[in-house]
C-alpha cells in the first residue's frame, strides 16, 4: 500500500485531527518532510463532517467555532483551500413560561430584548461584555506562548514569569481583582454579580459549564466564560460561527494548505506505538506492524493515549505517569444529530425566523442547569439536560436535501461513567431525554425527524479515541491548564522522549478547534532544530 | 417614482419593505439597500457563501445600436471592442485625450450592430460627441432597464432552475438572451464582488416579478437580499476599483495629479496593443514606453504590528465593520510614498486589507510599507506589505 519513500521522513504526527494538521502543516511550510497518520478513513478526528444520512451532513461532534486562531488561517491561508466561517449572529432560549431570551447581533436590539426582562440587566450587558473583553485580552498573551512554569528555576522560565508578572502588574488593581474573581468563582457567582435575570444568567453561566464536569456552582467554572469573549478580541467580530460545510471543512482547509506545503498525509493507517530507542523517538509502528522511521515524532492524541499507550511508562519519569494518571476527563456531554423534514416551530417565537438561524439553547434557569449536574453527579444523564443546539442548513442549505434541515444538539450532561455504563437501550433512553426535552419548547420537533443519531461519551470515545469521551482531550478546569496542562514542567508541548512531542488540545491553550496547540508545537519542534 | 428628488428603483417596493434599520444609500441619484439587516455580515456571508441579490439598478446603460456602433465604442474605450464577440463581456475604462481615466464598465455585444455600455457616471455627451460622421443611435436605458445582481457560489444552481436556455455554459464574462420563468431578461457573467456570479437585465414592468422570482427560487439556497455595505468589503477583496473613491474621472479633476491612467490603476491589461485610434492611445503608447510614476497595489496590515498599535493603549484591535473610503498616507523609509483609497476588515481572510496608489519605486510586490492609523486619536503606522490584487481570487469566479 505505501510508496518506499514514505518509510521514512522528518516528522510523523499521529492524528489527522485539526491540531495534527495543523502542526503538520507548519512542519511542512518550514521545508520538513512530514507523515500525517489518521487511524480513521476521514480527517478531522472530533472536527468531522460525515454524511450520517443520505443527503444530510453532520458536523458529528464539534459542531461550532469561535476560537480557531486568526494567525492560522493567514499564515496557512485557509480561506484559498475553501475556509470560510459564517457568523452564528443570534442567540435565542425558549423559556418555559412560553417567553424567551434572545440576544442580536446588533447591540441596541440586544438592549432592547434585555430590557424586557431586566432593565437593569440591559445596562449591565454591555458594561459587563466590555469587562471581559479587558479580560480577555488580559489572558490572552498566554494563549500564544507555551507557558512557563512558576515553580522552575530555569533561566527561561524565569525570564517568562517575570514577563507575565509585570503583563498582571500592568493591568491595574480593579482589573486584576475581576480577574482573580473570575479563576476561582462559580459561573453563576460571578454572573449574579452582574445580572438579576434568571434566564440571562443561565444562558450565559451554561458557557461555562460546556464539556466540563461541573455545574453552573461549581467554582471554576467562570474562567471558562472568558472563551467566549477570546475571539471578540482577535478580530472576529462575531466570534462563534460555523464552517461551511461543517467543521470538517475547517480539517479538509488544513490538510489542502499542508498538503501544498508537501506533507502527505495518509488515512487508515492507525499508530500502534512510537518507537524508542535510548530515550529518543525514531518513529513509529503501524497497527498492520508497518514501521515508519523519523527522527521527529508528534502526537495529537490526548495525553493518556500519548504518554500511557504511545510509548512505554518505562521510557517516563514516574511523576508524569503518575500525573497523566491522575488527569481528570470524564466527558460530561453528548450529541443528538437529527436529519429533519421542517425546521422546528419554537411556542415561544413561532415560524421561520432569524432565531433559527443562530444558537439556540434550552438552558431555563440556573437551577434547572445545576438539576441536570445533579443527575450526572449521580452516574446518570440528566432528565433535563442542558441543550446547545444550531440548525447548520438554515444558513448553509448544502448541509441538508432541498427543503430539509439537519440539526446538532449538544447535551449535556451524559456521565461517561454512568451507573450501568452505556449500552444501545440508555443511548435510546438518553436520545429520548433529548427529545421529550426539546419537545416542551417546539412540539414539532418529533413529526419533523427523519432520522437521529444519538452519540453518548462511550461513543465518542470509541470513534474519535478521546479518552472517556471529553471533547476537549481532558477537563478544561482551572487545575488542568497553563503549566499544568498536561502536566506540570511538560506543559511546553515536549515529552520526556526526545524527539517526541505532544500537539493534542490536551496541551496548553486547550480545547476549541482552536488549533493553537498544534502550532505552538510546531514551533517548539522547529526551535529545537527537529529533524 | 421619487422622495424628495432622489430616485428609486423599480425593485424598492421590494427592497423597501426589507430593509429594516432605513439604512439607504445614494448612488448616481438612486437610493438603494445599504444593508438590510441591522448589521450586514451575514448578506457579506451570502456573498462568499452561498448566494446575494444586490439591486444595481442605478448604473448607467446606453444602448449603442447601428452599423458603425462597434467604431464608436473602439473609439473611446481602450480595449479592442472589434474582437468583441457576440455575447462577449468586456471590462474596460476610457480615457481622455491625455490617456487619464474618465470612467469604467462593461461593453457587451448583444447582436452584431447593438451594444450595451455601462458606466458609472453619464456618458451621454461624450458618447454623442465622439460619434461624429458615425451611422449610430444612442439611448440612454437607464431608467427603462434594471439590474439585478447575483453573486455567489450558489448562483449557478439557482439560475439553472430557472432558466429555459441553459445558463450553466455561460462562461465568465460572457452575456446571453435568457427567459427566467416567462421573463425575457439578459444574463451576464459578470459582477462586482470577485465571485461567481451573473447580473441580470429586465424591462422595469418586469423587475418586480424578476425579484420575486429570484427571491423565491433563491431562498432554499440560502440566498439573501443584500446592500451596498456587504459588496463593498466583498469589491475591495476582489481589488475592484470604484470611481470617486478610487480614483477621480479626469473629468472631474481639479488638477493634473488627481488624474490615473489605466496603467496607474493597475489596469494596463486592458489598453489593447494594436487597435485603430482611440482617445488617449498616444498618451497611452509614450506611457506604456516611458513607464509610469504611480501604481495601484494591494496591501495587508500586519496584524502583530496592528495590534501592537492597539496594546501600547491598552486596547484591544478595533477594526471597521465597513469598508473606509478615505484617502490615507502610505510610508516607507519615512516619507510618503502613497495613499490608500479604501480598506476594510476582510471577514473571510482575517485580514485588513486596503487598495492604495504607491508610488512605482514602491510598488514592487513584497515592499514594506507603513500605512497610516488613528489610534486612540493619534496618528500611528502600522507594518504593511505591497501584495497583488485580487486578495481573495476563488476559482469558482471564472469556472
Amino acid at each position: 500500500m505505501t510508496s518506499a519513500s514514505s518509510n521514512s521522513c522528518d516528522a510523523l504526527v499521529i492524528g489527522g485531527g485539526h491540531n495534527g494538521l495543523v502542526c503538520g502543516a507548519y512542519l511542512a511550510r518550514a521545508g520538513r518532510k512530514v507523515l500525517v497518520l489518521e487511524r480513521r478513513p476521514v480527517l478531522g478526528g472530533a472536527a468531522v463532517t460525515e454524511e450520517v444520512f443520505p443527503g444530510f451532513q453532520f458536523s458529528v461532534f464539534s459542531y461550532v467555532v469561535s476560537l480557531l486562531r486568526p494567525e492560522i488561517i493567514r499564515d496557512l491561508d485557509l480561506p484559498s483551500h475553501g475556509l470560510h466561517i459564517v457568523p452564528l449572529e443570534s442567540t435565542f432560549n425558549p423559556l418555559p413560561n412560553g417567553d424567551y431570551l434572545a440576544t442580536w447581533a446588533d447591540a441596541e436590539e440586544t438592549r432592547s430584548e434585555l430590557y424586557r426582562h431586566s432593565p437593569r440587566d440591559a445596562d449591565a450587558y454591555q458594561q459587563f461584555g466590555r469587562l471581559m473583553q479587558r479580560m480577555a485580552m488580559a489572558v490572552k498573551p498566554l494563549l500564544d506562548i507555551s507557558p512557563p512554569d512558576p515553580a522552575s528555576w530555569r533561566p527561561k522560565d524565569l525570564l517568562a514569569m517575570g514577563r507575565l508578572a509585570k503583563h498582571f502588574r500592568d493591568l491595574g488593581e480593579k482589573d486584576f481583582h475581576a480577574l482573580v474573581k473570575l479563576m476561582t468563582m462559580s459561573s453563576a457567582d460571578y454572573l449574579g454579580e452582574w445580572f438579576e435575570s434568571e434566564a440571562l444568567k443561565a444562558a450565559k453561566s451554561a458557557s461555562g459549564i460546556i464539556g466540563t464536569f461541573l455545574g453552573p456552582r461549581s467554582p471554576g467554572t467562570a474562567y471558562v466564560l472568558l472563551h467566549h469573549y477570546m475571539g471578540e478580541i482577535d478580530g472576529v467580530f462575531r466570534a462563534w460561527g460555523f464552517a461551511r460545510g461543517g467543521t470538517g471543512a475547517v480539517s479538509e482547509s488544513i490538510a489542502s494548505a499542508a498538503r501544498r506545503f508537501g506533507a502527505e498525509i495518509r488515512t487508515d493507517a492507525p499508530v500502534r506505538r512510537v518507537l524508542v530507542k535510548k530515550g529518543r523517538a525514531r518513529g513509529v509502528v503501524l497497527d498492520g506492524g508497518e514501521e515508519i522511521h523519523a527522527r521527529t515524532v508528534v502526537s495529537s492524541l490526548d495525553p493518556r493515549r500519548t504518554f500511557l499507550e504511545m510509548v512505554e511508562p518505562a521510557d517516563l519519569p514516574e511523576d508524569l505517569v503518575e500525573a497523566v494518571g491522575r488527569f481528570r476527563f470524564r466527558g460530561s456531554s453528548g450529541k443528538v444529530n437529527l436529519a429533519l423534514s421542517e425546521p422546528p416551530n419554537f411556542t415561544a417565537l413561532p415560524g421561520d425566523g432569524p432565531h433559527l438561524r443562530g444558537a439556540i439553547a434550552i438552558a431555563p434557569s440556573v437551577d434547572y442547569l445545576e438539576r441536570a449536574y445533579d443527575d450526572a453527579k449521580y452516574g446518570e444523564f440528566s432528565r433535563r439536560p442542558f441543550l446547545d443546539i444550531v440548525i447548520p442548513s438554515m444558513i448553509d442549505p448544502g448541509m441538508a436535501p432541498h427543503g430539509k434541515h439537519v440539526m446538532s444538539i449538544f447535551v449535556q450532561y451524559a456521565p461517561y461513567h454512568r451507573t450501568g455504563g452505556w449500552n444501545d437501550q440508555s443511548r435510546e433512553a438518553f436520545g429520548d431525554a433529548v427529545i421529550d426535552t426539546l419537545a416542551e419548547y417546539a412540539p414539532n420537533i418529533r413529526s419533523a425527524i427523519l432520522h437521529r443519531q444519538i452519540i453518548t461519551p462511550a461513543d465518542i470515545e470509541a470513534v474519535t479515541g478521546l479518552s472517556e469521551g471529553n471533547i476537549f482531550q481532558g477537563e478544561l478546569a482551572l487545575s488542568q491548564m497553563f503549566f499544568l496542562r498536561p502536566a506540570p514542567a511538560w506543559a511546553d508541548h515536549r515529552t520526556p522522549v526526545r524527539g517526541y512531542y505532544q500537539c493534542g488540545s490536551g496541551t496548553h491553550p486547550g480545547g476549541g478547534v482552536m488549533g493553537a496547540s498544534g502550532r505552538l508545537a510546531a514551533r517548539a519542534v522547529l526551535a529545537d532544530g527537529g529533524s | 417614482m421619487t422622495t424628495s428628488g432622489l430616485r428609486t428603483t423599480p425593485f424598492h417596493s421590494r427592497t423597501a419593505a426589507l430593509v429594516r434599520g432605513q439604512t439607504w444609500r445614494r448612488w448616481a441619484g438612486y437610493v438603494v439597500a445599504s444593508s438590510y439587516d441591522l448589521v450586514h455580515d451575514l448578506e457579506y456571508a451570502a456573498i462568499r457563501g452561498t448566494a446575494a441579490l444586490i439591486d444595481v439598478t442605478p448604473l448607467f446603460k446606453y444602448r449603442v445600436r447601428g452599423p458603425d456602433s462597434a467604431a464608436l465604442l473602439d473609439r473611446i474605450v481602450t480595449r479592442d471592442v472589434t474582437r468583441c464577440a457576440l455575447g462577449q463581456v468586456m471590462y474596460t475604462p476610457w480615457c481622455d485625450p491625455e490617456g487619464k481615466v474618465m470612467d469604467d464598465g462593461t461593453v457587451t455585444r448583444l447582436a452584431d450592430h447593438h451594444f450595451r455600455l455601462t458606466s458609472a457616471h453619464p456618458n451621454l455627451r461624450w458618447l454623442h460627441q465622439n460619434a461624429l460622421g458615425l451611422q449610430v443611435e444612442i439611448e440612454d436605458e437607464t431608467s427603462e432597464t434594471a439590474t439585478l445582481s447575483l453573486q455567489g457560489p450558489a448562483a449557478r444552481e439557482i439560475l439553472v432552475r430557472l432558466a429555459d436556455q441553459d445558463v450553466t455554459g455561460l462562461r465568465f464574462f460572457r452575456a446571453a438572451p435568457a427567459n427566467l420563468d416567462g421573463i425575457p431578461v439578459v444574463v451576464t457573467r459578470t459582477g462586482y464582488t470577485g465571485d461567481l456570479g451573473y447580473e441580470i437585465w429586465v424591462q422595469n414592468e418586469r423587475a418586480e416579478s424578476l425579484w420575486d422570482l429570484l427571491v423565491a427560487t433563491g431562498a432554499p439556497f440560502g440566498l439573501m437580499p443584500t446592500g451596498l455595505l456587504a459588496m463593498d468589503v466583498a469589491r475591495i477583496e476582489a481589488g475592484l476599483l470604484l470611481i470617486d473613491v478610487d480614483y477621480i474621472s479626469a473629468r472631474q479633476a481639479m488638477i493634473e495629479p488627481q488624474k490615473s491612467s489605466p496603467f496607474e490603476l493597475n489596469l494596463g491589461w486592458t489598453v489593447a496593443r494594436e487597435k485603430a485610434p482611440f482617445v488617449g492611445q498616444r498618451a497611452l503608447e509614450d506611457e506604456r514606453e516611458h513607464g509610469s510614476a504611480w501604481a495601484f497595489r494591494g496591501l495587508v496590515v500586519d496584524w502583530d504590528s496592528l495590534e501592537a498599535l492597539f496594546t501600547e493603549v491598552g486596547l484591544p484591535p478595533q477594526l471597521p465593520t465597513t469598508a473606509w473610503r478615505t484617502s490615507t498616507p502610505v510610508y516607507a523609509d519615512g516619507k510618503q510614498v502613497g495613499y490608500a483609497t479604501s480598506g476594510c476588515w476582510s471577514p473571510l481572510l482575517k485580514k485588513y486589507i486596503a487598495l492604495a496608489h504607491i508610488e512605482s519605486s514602491h510598488a514592487e510586490l513584497g515592499t514594506e510599507v507603513a500605512l497610516e492609523m488613528t489610534i486612540e486619536h493619534r496618528r500611528k503606522q502600522a507594518r504593511a506589505t505591497v501584495v497583488k490584487t485580487p486578495f481573495f481570487d476563488p476559482e469558482r469566479k471564472r469556472a
